[in-house]
């Protein structure tokens, strides 16, 4: 069986990351080609090639592609689809956009953010925040789905595939792009950091948010949010962890004035380790956490990254 | 302009939901349900869209068993001018896959005419965030996900979305389908008396076989489990020994 893998690409660059584990994922599946598109995609076909479990990569750059609006995006998919049994992507903003299209445009459901994959029919994935497994058959030609990345490990990059150029589907001109607002960050990526540190609520402004970037830096980590804190204007939406923001899955979780409500575990609770600071003893993400220190933040925080 | 508004009946966002221990899925007998969060705000979203006269009349349209009339009676409520129940399911365990649910959509969309279509990004029950994408696939429409802000002009929406690494604006040809995201806007609540008037607006009813759809899912559920319990933790005293056990674990 043949598998197409739509790669992450962000401005020319490939999301080494998200797209290196998607493969992982669709390596169980067969042959995967994965499909570099974008208005510059060469850069990132050639370092795509290089994922371990490769076996081509297709590159597609047209100025329609640009932006990987979902229209010109899903033509190019579904123009390819005939030759392949799965198509599958991470479950990035981008892939969540575009993959549910092409699977109306082929008649066939999308599996949106898989977690495990049993077979070449069948698949398991969180319902309910997370609060449920499902395994689900699927009796559809072909399969289309989103990976959810924090579920599987990296392929390594010692591959060499064949890169081959290809042109765009036709485009239906029906969007155009406007403009990026991208939030400033020299810290790890929120999705792939080894390491995230997250405020909630408890952190009271974002003046205060500081101390929990002072905690991240010296941890090496990637600052994530509750929905409280990005609400209140503390954080950036995209620093966002939950069942509507970003799921991760690093080492080490630390979350520092988080309640725990169902909505921000479905984000987090596959950590490794998750520590809480908070200082209501009653508070949920007790129940989750491996240590939990109860203490008000603005002394345990400050405490915390001096004797790191 | 007139706006279709789908809204899903879900189990409440605040239950903790159970999995039945036969696995065949969640326990929602007895359980509290409400319209899903994301469809409130594209109600609210249609309604102000309303209130600054770029829009006549909003439409609810609901999916699904009999008593998602009560969710198209809030949308009512909340400013909703008709609503519509499509009847395809007997069993509050049954979920309509959103393949099925954009076919029926695009069903309804051909007969009344809509310029736009605003929905929510995803329901918190089956999570898939795929119902608007797909219903736009099937009308050959412009799509505009996961918005946060909204702005029409003339034959086109500029929409702000909520992408991975920030906000993105896209400007999409009417007509078009929004899936709106959490910061859009703050979903109203429906006042007493507008809940009293929302029940003497038209409800249409009608079932899946007269939009000529065929429900039956794709995806065969096999079984549903509990996720893996955590193991329990423990509370340290202070900082010192917080970071001790983190070197013990490795962590740090």
């Amino acid at each position: 069986m043949a598998v197409l893998l739509l790669a992450e690409v962000t401005d020319g660059a490939l999301a080494v990351d998200a797209t290196a584990k998607a493969v992982t994922a669709a390596t169980a599946l067969g042959d995967v080609t994965v499909l570099c598109a974008g208005a510059s995609a060469k850069a990132a076909a050639d370092e795509a090639a290089k994922i371990d479990g490769v076996a081509k990569v297709l590159c597609a750059e047209d100025a329609a592609l640009s932006h990987r609006l979902a229209e010109p995006t899903a033509d190019l998919i579904v123009s390819l689809a005939g030759d392949y049994s799965h198509i599958v992507a991470p479950g990035t903003t981008d892939a969540k956009n575009i993959m549910p299209r092409v699977a109306a445009l082929l008649d066939v459901m999308v599996i949106s953010e898989v977690t495990g994959i049993v077979d070449a029919d069948t698949y398991q994935r969180p319902i309910y925040a997370g609060n449920a497994i499902q395994t689900v058959k699927s009796g559809d030609a072909t399969k289309v789905m989103t990976i959810r990345t924090a579920g599987f490990d990296a392929a390594g990059m010692g591959g060499s595939a064949s890169v081959e150029t290809i042109g765009a589907a036709t485009d239906p001109a029906l969007s155009e792009w406007v403009e990026d607002k991208v939030a400033e960050s020299d810290r790890p990526e929120l999705t792939s950091a080894g390491v995230v540190v997250s405020g909630g609520r408890g952190v009271g402004s974002e003046e205060d948010f500081a101390l929990i970037e002072k905690l991240a830096d010296k941890l090496g980590a990637a600052v994530g949010a509750s929905r409280a804190a990005v609400d209140s204007g503390y954080a950036p939406n995209d620093w966002q962890v939950g069942q509507t923001g970003k799921v991760v899955a690093p080492d080490l979780y630390v979350a520092v004035g988080i309640s725990g409500a169902i909505q921000h575990l479905a984000g987090m609770k596959d950590s490794k380790i998750i520590v809480a600071i908070n200082k209501d003893e009653e508070a949920p993400i007790f129940q989750v956490a491996d240590f939990g220190l109860v203490a008000d933040l603005f002394e345990a925080v400050p405490e915390l990254t001096e004797k790191l | 302009m007139k706006v279709i508004v789908p809204v899903k009946r879900v189990i409440d966002y605040n239950v903790k939901v159970r999995v039945k221990t036969d696995g065949t899925g969640v326990d929602l007998a007895n359980v509290k349900m409400s319209m899903n969060p994301f469809d409130e705000i594209a109600v609210e979203e249609a309604i102000r869209l309303r209130e600054a006269g770029k829009v006549e009349e909003v439409v609810a349209v609901s999916i699904g068993v009999k008593q998602a009339q009560e969710t198209l009676r809030t949308a009512l409520a909340m400013g909703a001018d008709r609503a519509i129940l499509v009847v395809a399911a007997d069993d509050v365990h049954t979920d309509i896959e959103p393949l099925a649910v954009a076919k029926i959509l695009a069903a309804i969309v051909k007969d009344e005419n809509p310029d736009l279509v605003i929905c929510g990004k995803q329901a918190i029950d089956n999570d898939m965030n795929a119902t608007g994408q797909m219903l736009s696939a099937l009308l050959g429409w412009s799509q505009a996900t996961f918005a946060s802000e909204v702005n029409l002009e003339g034959d086109s929406a500029v929409v702000t979305r909520e992408v991975d690494g920030g906000l993105q604006t896209i400007k999409v040809k009417t007509p078009t389908i929004i899936s709106v995201d959490l910061r859009l806007n703050e979903p109203r609540y429906a006042t007493l008396p507008n809940i009293m008037k929302a029940k003497k607006k038209p409800l249409e009813e009608k079932t899946a076989a007269d939009y000529g759809v065929d429900v039956a899912p794709r995806l065969t559920v096999v079984s549903t489990s509990e996720p893996e319990a955590r193991q329990a933790g423990i509370i340290v005293g202070s900082v010192d020994e917080l970071i001790e056990k983190l070197k013990e674990a490795g962590a740090v």
